[in-house]
């Protein structure tokens, strides 16, 4: 302890080399993706879904500035998406209006831009809910983010004159001066303008992860206590973060607006809150990849899921729970475990266990949808029968109990033998 | 996923005449709730449609092309419903069916609107079956939609034209729930009242938020207390429900005039208790004086669906008018179906049905029906209890006209 | 007058049902610091084990059985769930109980349908006890006061007057030391969940029949029970029968009052006409609660009787 020597604490910064890999790299690639999708000639279906992926993947990032980065669990975030999103529509009309009427500044304010009123109406609406509500952190934070959110769905239906009503606000976003010559018609033309903010956003979320307030609303996640030692003061802290999460769920908003031209009352209740919770949870909090990860995933399923069975909610529950209890990391955890361990020294005896718990996981999983779907056939009562691979499974037979028992209770057995195999392991 | 998807193909068994080649079949997209807290309500107009469909099928289909019902789950959203709709039109549908919120029509009656703009050739028809804002045929016409249900404004001018027939009541309390359609429905029920029985008192007009209240006792109580004879209530869901229960539990004596009486598992959470009181304006209920062949046809239905009770007639006649429409035609393009649908009247199985040429709105014969125990013939629910209608409690279609603001643009 | 005493007998009859339900949340809050999301989903199960139940038997047997039932799936849920997830800190206890409400809902559409079932009151309490003004007053509202306070009654004893009781109290203020003295904290919270649980299926048994048993009972009193359990306080049963009841009278007697704000706010040019003058206090009354969350968490952390802040 006494006689220290000057450490070099450049020789713990990561290199050029390093910054590069881990900090522009993975975002360039990102972008990439986006850009070249278009080549693959998706399905009008595809690109709405893709335009909703990248909607999602702001606001579910916007909420993870929250939850992951600032460690403050919110259940009304959809607020600051909605307000943005409304605003956006009423500038929409604005836009309108004015093209058709007497000019002004509207005339001139092209629809492209409309995420950036989103975004400034969003971080308004922040930084004034965000006052009362940022005190405190834990468990207060999240239930008076429970009850604005509960009190704003409720003026959602009051207040016609911003809300309209149940039948909501619409516009037409083929209007105003067109940018980089998109008519903004054709779904083909709103990907581009989605894909700029998507990469716009991202790219704005995790500069602000770098920034210092960035890094102090981490640490205030961590020891709000040592913040204020080293002079910051925590509450501050969390009000500018809040804010700014505000104004990027205000940006996603604003992206919505232009893709569906139509907002209603239910955007700003507790549902989409709670799905976005979802997404950052499900994708992984911890990871800054994780909320688009969960973003696309919980997309795929909300939209597609429903065709091929009406029980899709239930297996979203499932994996929301499967996750809490098994993978706190979340998708993305998974991901970055599966990467870390084929590049560790015992690959072979983790790619053994992988095996053994994918097989316990795939047994446990089809027995589980086989009884899901005898059960909720058996629960409609419109005498359907569940036929797998031509397969006829009617709720008496005992081939169905079969299929569903022993695939459950082979798979939960191999997991188990799996898992009391690691912690030998580990002892 | 491969697993699944077999599995929900093979569970669709009113699907299974998709089999034949894609050609010849008439796709109707339906757009509606299939899980969900609203799941059940959209699960039976499904069950409907495609039942609709099957008999049509039987007949040779539509033009000598089967007709496909698909059912796409919109979680009762508006932004999913317009994914679920890109999905339709993927699919190369170019009907599509929705009825349950207005808030999702609004954003179809507006997406079909600017597809039909920007895809000339490809346009897209919207049957609403249940969707009852005024605005769709009025400010917010199109003529790519047509409602084939009463609106909120014509189900008033109904439950207000029987109340012009019933001398014993004196006192009207309105309530309903805090957001457009129950502004609207109070509305409505305060202007045609003093038009049309200027000797009623109104004694309560109340709105309470909606979907919040749990315990309806303190605003029964409080109906009880002005003395009112009739409430007249636009609820719906368990705001409707709640109300009643409590209404009964607190020994209410008079009329319930509800819209959504009859809408799936509120009669079971009503209860005994609440027959003779309660009574919902509809274009159907299944103790009608009926003709063989629509008795054959609701017999038919509740014996395939034997979980389900019929309830949304009105599908049947959008499928029937559908069909019309399309012989008329000659053809199963969506722009000639809808000039062929303008203005077509035919004797339906209830009396006279119109759709009117101005705002695509049908005009069609409303019953005010009780829920009752006596002259139930077809309970619901499983229940010995039914609704009911008699004589006096028929209101013809002409009767429910409406002005409309509408300014039909049609496509040249 | 009459208006004083409905809203009186009213408030006090729905305060005393908030209170069943959320008696046991202030439990399971104040000894584990889990927000139970799941909490009136174990509500609406009671009050669909009450329905099965009673459909074979009778409603007094279920009664009896049904909190039982319920409580020992709450048992099974910490033991099974809640334990693992424990060591990932509250976030994670909090968002396992939110997929948990999430999960049980789908369950028990698939079980008992996804319409309403008739649960109704038994016929030996199915008649107006008394009249008054003209309205009548159901026995089975005053049954549920009855069962409320022997409920009241009985935790008290339990928590003041026996041994389990003491060390209950005691983990629920200084759960390490009561550690350090040996006793099985981890056994006591699946007894405390289990119990808190069983409370919540016994409100499900006396309130589902009285109101809606439909699975959307549970998301319907999801939010109102955090409301008590925060305005209440953490570590207090009487702060949570406080609150319920300051609710119940809140509630019932906001929705007897007409006023408008621009009855109140027409010195500042509010007119009647406009959007916000137009509405009137009672249409406000089932927000109240939130309104009323937000502020007791803005300037009084601790709830009214709580011991320590959240």
């Amino acid at each position: 302890m006494s006689d220290q020597t000057v450490q070099n604490f450049e020789s713990l910064a990561p290199s050029a080399g390093q910054k590069f890999t881990q900090r522009v790299l993975p975002l360039a690639v990102f972008a990439l993706i986006i850009l070249i999708i278009p080549m693959f000639n998706p399905s009008n279906l595809m690109l709405t879904l893709l335009n909703v992926m990248g909607i999602n993947i702001v606001f579910a990032l916007s909420y993870n500035m929250l939850l992951g980065r600032g460690g403050l669990l919110s259940f009304g975030h959809a607020v600051y998406f909605g307000l943005g999103g409304y605003a956006a529509v009423h500038a929409m009309r604005a836009i309108e209006n004015a093209s058709y009427g007497d000019g002004g500044f509207w005339a001139s304010y092209p629809v492209f831009f409309l995420p950036v009123i989103g975004f400034g109406v969003g971080a308004l609406a922040g930084a004034i809910i965000g006052w009362p509500s940022c005190r405190r952190a834990g468990t207060p934070f999240a239930m008076i983010s429970l009850g604005v959110a509960e009190l704003i769905a409720a003026a959602g239906f009051m207040f016609g004159s911003i809300f309209g009503g149940e039948e909501g606000i619409s516009g037409d976003r083929m209007n105003g001066p067109e940018l980089f010559g998109l008519s903004l018609g054709p779904i083909n033309e709103v990907y581009w303008f989605i894909a700029f903010w998507t990469i716009l956003g991202t790219v704005g979320i995790y500069a602000f992860t770098r920034t210092p307030l960035g890094k102090m609303s981490e640490a205030t996640r961590d020891n709000p206590e040592r913040v204020e030692f080293v002079g910051y003061d925590p509450q501050r802290v969390r009000y500018l973060v809040f804010i700014f999460a505000g104004g990027f769920a205000g940006l996603a908003g604003g992206m919505a607006a232009v893709q569906y031209e139509i907002f209603t009352p239910e955007a700003v209740s507790l549902a989409p809150s709670g799905m976005v919770l979802l997404m950052a949870y499900i994708g992984g909090i911890r990871y800054f990849a994780g909320p688009i990860l969960g973003a696309v995933v919980l997309t795929y399923m909300q939209s597609m899921l429903s065709d091929y069975s009406e029980a899709w909610l239930l297996y979203l529950g499932i994996l929301f729970m499967a996750i809490v209890m098994f993978a706190p990391g979340g998708l993305a955890g998974i991901v970055a475990g599966l990467f870390n361990g084929l590049r560790a020294d015992d690959r072979s005896e983790r790619v053994s266990k992988w095996a053994i718990m994918v097989v316990g996981c795939v047994l446990a999983f089809v027995g589980l949808v086989a009884l899901v779907e005898v059960a909720i056939r058996w629960s409609n009562g419109y005498g359907e029968v569940f036929e797998p691979f031509g397969m006829h499974l009617p709720t008496a037979s005992v081939l169905t109990w079969v299929l569903i028992v022993l695939p459950l209770a082979a798979g939960f057995a191999i997991l188990r033998f799996g898992a009391t195999r690691n912690k030998e392991g580990q002892a | 996923m491969k697993l699944v998807k077999s599995a929900a193909l093979a569970a669709a068994m009113a699907f299974a005449s998709m089999s034949g080649a894609s050609a010849d079949t008439l796709k109707i997209a339906f757009i509606d709730p299939l899980s969900g807290p609203f799941g059940p309500s959209g699960q039976s107009g499904l069950n409907e449609w495609t039942y609709a469909a099957a008999q049509v099928n039987a007949k040779g289909g539509i033009q000598g092309k089967q007709v496909e019902v698909i059912g796409l789950d919109n979680k009762v959203n508006p932004k999913e419903s317009l994914i679920q709709f890109q999905k339709a039109i993927d699919q190369g549908v170019r009907f599509i069916a929705q009825g349950n919120g207005s808030s999702v029509a609004s954003a179809l009656v507006d997406a079909v609107e600017k597809h039909n703009k920007r895809n000339p050739g490809d346009e897209v028809l919207y049957l609403n079956y249940a969707a009852v804002d005024p605005v769709f045929t009025n400010d917010r016409c199109s003529f790519w939609h047509f409602r084939f249900d009463a609106d909120a404004d014509m189900k008033m001018e109904a439950v207000t034209d029987w109340i012009k027939g019933q001398e014993q009541i004196k006192k009207v309390y309105i309530i309903g729930q805090d957001y457009s359609f129950g502004k609207a429905v109070a509305a409505a029920a305060v202007k045609n009242l003093t038009a049309k029985r200027p000797d009623i008192e109104i004694v309560g007009n109340e709105l309470h938020p909606l979907g919040k209240v749990k315990d309806f006792t303190p605003y029964v109580q409080k109906i009880i207390s002005s003395g009112a004879d009739a409430i007249i209530t636009g609820n719906w869901g368990a705001d409707m429900v709640l109300l009643i229960k409590s209404a009964m539990d607190s020994g209410f004596k008079g009329e319930i005039l509800t819209y959504y009486g009859g809408s799936k598992g509120a009669a079971v959470a009503m209860g005994e208790s609440a027959t003779g009181h309660v009574k919902a304006i509809v274009e159907h209920n299944t103790n009608l004086p009926m003709s063989d062949a629509h008795a054959a046809y609701v017999d038919g239905y509740e014996a395939e669906y034997s979980e389900d009770d019929y309830y949304y007639h009105r599908i049947s006649n959008a499928m029937k008018m559908l069909a019309m429409a399309a012989d008329k035609a000659g053809s199963t393009e969506p722009k000639a179906i809808a000039f062929a649908l303008e203005g077509m009247t035919w004797e339906g199985p209830t009396g006279t049905i119109t759709m009117r040429a101005d705002n695509h709105q049908i005009l069609q014969p409303m019953f005010m029906s009780t829920f009752s125990k006596d002259g139930v013939t077809r309970g619901v629910e499983d229940l010995p209890l039914g609704w009911t209608s008699g004589a006096n409690d028929r209101i013809e279609g002409e009767a429910t006209k409406t002005e409309t603001t509408c300014k039909m643009k049609r496509p040249s | 007058m009459e208006t004083i005493v409905f809203s009186l007998l009213n408030g006090v009859i729905y305060g005393l049902l908030l209170f069943m339900l959320s008696s046991g949340l202030t439990l399971i809050f104040s000894m584990m610091g889990v927000l139970n999301f799941a909490h009136a989903s174990f509500y609406m199960l009671g009050a669909y084990f009450a329905y099965t139940i009673s459909e074979a038997s009778s409603f007094w047997i279920a009664l009896i059985f049904a909190p039982i039932l319920v409580g020992l799936i709450g048992a099974a849920v910490e033991r099974w769930g809640l334990r693992t997830v424990h060591v990932n800190g509250h976030v994670a206890e909090l968002l396992f109980t939110f997929g948990l409400a999430y999960l049980i809902d789908e369950v028990v559409k698939i079980i008992w349908g996804r319409n309403a079932v008739d649960y109704r009151v038994p016929e030996l309490l199915d008649f107006p006890l008394f009249e008054l003004f003209g309205a009548q007053y159901p026995a089975y509202r005053i049954f549920t006061l009855f069962v409320a306070l022997a409920m009241l009654a009985g935790l008290w004893f339990i928590l003041n007057r026996t041994r389990a009781g003491l060390i209950i109290q005691a983990a629920l203020t200084h759960p390490h030391m009561v550690g350090h003295l040996g006793h099985n904290v981890p056994r006591i919270f699946m007894t405390v969940f289990g119990v808190g649980c069983a409370l919540a299926g016994l409100a499900g048994v006396i309130g589902g029949n009285y109101l809606v048993t439909d699975p959307a009972m549970a998301v319907q009193m999801g939010p109102i029970v955090f409301v008590v359990v925060v305005v209440g306080g953490l570590g207090s049963l009487m702060g949570a029968f406080l609150a319920a009841m300051l609710l119940g009278l809140l509630q019932t007697f906001a929705v007897a009052i007409d006023t408008r704000f621009a009855d109140i706010f027409g010195f500042l040019g509010l007119s009647e006409t406009s959007e916000v003058g137009a509405i009137s206090i009672a249409s406000l009354a089932p927000m109240l609660p939130f309104l009323l969350l937000v502020i007791i968490l803005m300037v009084r952390p601790r709830g009214l009787m709580g011991d320590r802040e959240l």
